[in-house]
């Protein structure tokens, strides 16, 4: 494999973990536009345990991916009191602050950035990505994945039913975070170096875009998503300056003509023919 | 009645109100008011359903009928009154954990998951008797063969309904899914079920089905409260019959003896029913 097909290699392997974080809320119906936030949190938790405390990132990356599951858990109790336009607000904010609190953070570098020691190979971070992958089929062939389903499609119904609504809100939230958290922190061990700066509403933006586009009714969709939307700027490259024209209206397009996304549920099973359905 | 309300009364499951042992009755309100904004949809309603029975509420659109099961299942907060089931005070219980008290609900608008095939929708229906993190998180949906799926499969064949098991419910005809949504209802097993025009938009062979879906669930114990336009559908499985007119009760008996008071017939006059 070429150096550089090892290089989109691993920045799939980085979206389709994105895509994942972002996947688990809006599988329960919630919008989560401050994922880079919680990249941010899991990379500079990994990267100071790692190279101010000498923490293996065997211990590290894990211990970023719990302060960001942490700190979602905190911040969900209010947060995820609103609703629609006002959730994607309260937490495009909340990845604003955290990123501008790590902007100001003088121990790990500010402006500047923090470079990062220890090193995570390419393999590694792809691994990684397929266990992500892997994490969330198994979470949907369970009640868990079910009831989040359920939820989006019909709240009140799904409480009478007797599911914590609320329970299970916060934690796909939260555990979305831990995902995003550690996604963060290998991209830090893998680069070697981060800052704030990257972890900006942009990055948020497109990674909700990828899980739009590739469908939020099945499991898959987010990989197909991510697959799609990482190989198609590579293979527009050709045209040079025009591919983010192209890019962008590819985009509106594929909103218009397919707003439920690139795979859905019926699609999955007229493809299968499988009994039990592959629907999340 | 008892003109003193209980308004959120917590903690009612653990030790309801003395006297109230093994009660006759499978739904008891008592001085249920809702007001929205000012004004009252249910004003001072006190009603009893048997146990084991099926008992109509029956009343003119608009008369609040709806309200009252929102009210009973949790969905909405009573201004004031207190619900009862098999004795138990729910008033403030939350609705989540009503289900567990035994109060299961049909919609009048159908209410199932579109996009979920038929049996996962039943599977949801399960959900209170799967609870603990096992069940949260066990992958049963690879084991064809796990329970939860025989469970919910049954439930269909039952009714007759098992060949729409793996079918999206969102691509099924009105009257199909009127009944899935009876079944999922059923599946958490409740001591007391409402079903919310249960009937309405059914052709009368499914409105036969219907009947004997009712009958097996009555001879199994099950207490219904049903609200219904149909009034022959009512004179045939209801005995108690409460009537509503904006909000207040105006006749209780049975279906021969409310049709006699004068009230009841001008409330549905010009109305197809009477
Ligand atoms: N959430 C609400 N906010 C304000 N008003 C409400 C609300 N829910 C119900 N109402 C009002 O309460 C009254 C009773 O409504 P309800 O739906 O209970 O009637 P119903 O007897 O079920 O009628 P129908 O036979 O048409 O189903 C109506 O006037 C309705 O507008
Ligand atoms: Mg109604």
């Amino acid at each position: 494999m070429s150096g550089y097909q090892t290089g989109v290699l691993v920045f799939l392997a980085f979206n389709v973990i994105a895509a994942y974080s972002v996947y688990l809320p809006m599988a329960a119906g919630q919008l989560n536009l401050g994922i880079a936030g919680f990249m941010a949190i899991g990379a500079y938790t990994s990267a100071y345990l790692s190279n101010e405390l000498g923490w293996s990132m065997l211990s590290s990356v894990p211990a970023g991916a719990l302060a960001s599951c942490l700190l979602a858990t905190v911040v969900a109790v209010p947060v995820l009191r609103t609703h629609g336009i006002y959730l994607a607000l309260a937490t495009f904010a909340l990845g604003q602050i955290i990123a501008a609190v790590f902007l100001n953070l003088e121990v790990v570098g500010a402006a500047a950035g923090y470079p990062v020691n220890e090193y995570v190979s390419p393999m590694v971070v792809v691994a990684c990505a397929a266990g992500v992958v892997l994490l969330m089929v198994f979470l949907s062939r369970t009640r868990y994945g079910l009831y989040l389903t359920a939820i989006k499609n019909d709240a009140t119904v799904t409480d009478l039913m007797g599911v914590n609504v609320r329970g299970m809100q916060i934690s796909a939230f939260a555990i979305g975070a831990m995902v995003a958290g550690f996604g963060g922190a290998l991209y830090g061990h893998h680069y070697s170096f981060i800052e704030a700066q990257h972890f900006n509403v942009l990055l948020s933006v497109f990674t909700v875009l990828y899980v739009l586009l590739g469908g939020t009714q099945t499991v898959l969709g987010p990989l197909v998503g991510a697959v799609f939307f990482t190989l198609l700027p590579e293979a527009l490259r050709a045209s040079d300056q025009w591919r983010y024209v192209i890019f962008a209206a590819l985009i509106i397009l594929m909103m218009l003509l397919r707003p439920q996304g690139l795979l859905t549920a019926s699609l999955l099973r007229s493809l299968g023919g499988r009994k039990q359905g592959m629907q999340q | 009645m008892s003109a003193t309300a209980t308004l959120g009364n917590a903690g009612a499951l653990a030790g309801s109100a003395a006297g109230s042992t093994a009660s006759d009755y499978a739904l008891e309100v008592r001085g249920l008011s809702k007001s929205f904004g000012g004004l009252e949809v249910i004003g001072d309603l006190s009603f009893a359903a048997p146990r084991g029975k099926a008992t109509a509420l029956i009343g003119p659109n608009g008369a609040g009928k709806t309200t009252v099961f929102n009210l009973v299942s949790g969905v909405y907060t009573p201004t004031a009154g207190t619900v009862l089931v098999n004795g138990q005070d729910i008033t403030g219980v939350p609705s989540r954990r009503r289900i567990h008290a035994g109060v299961a609900r049909s919609f009048q608008n159908i209410r199932l998951m579109q996009h979920l095939t038929v049996i996962e929708n039943l599977l949801i229906g399960q959900h209170v008797r799967a609870q603990g993190l096992g069940a949260l998180f066990s992958p049963f949906r690879l084991m064809p063969k796990h329970r939860w799926w025989k469970e919910a499969q049954q439930a269909l064949d039952e009714c007759g309904l098992g060949a729409y098991a793996q079918q999206t419910v969102g691509a099924l005809a009105y009257g199909i899914r009127k009944r899935i949504d009876l079944v999922r209802a059923t599946l958490a097993g409740p001591s007391l079920l409402l079903l919310d025009e249960p009937a309405a938009g059914l052709n009368p062979t499914e409105t036969q089905d219907l009947l004997a879906h009712l009958r097996l669930l009555a001879s199994r114990g099950t207490s219904l409260l049903v609200v219904e336009h149909d009034m022959p559908f009512v004179g045939e499985i209801c005995e108690h019959v409460v009537v509503l007119n904006f909000g207040r009760k105006i006749a209780e008996g049975t279906l021969d003896e409310v049709r006699q008071v004068p009230q009841v017939r001008e409330a549905y006059l010009g109305s197809e029913e009477e």
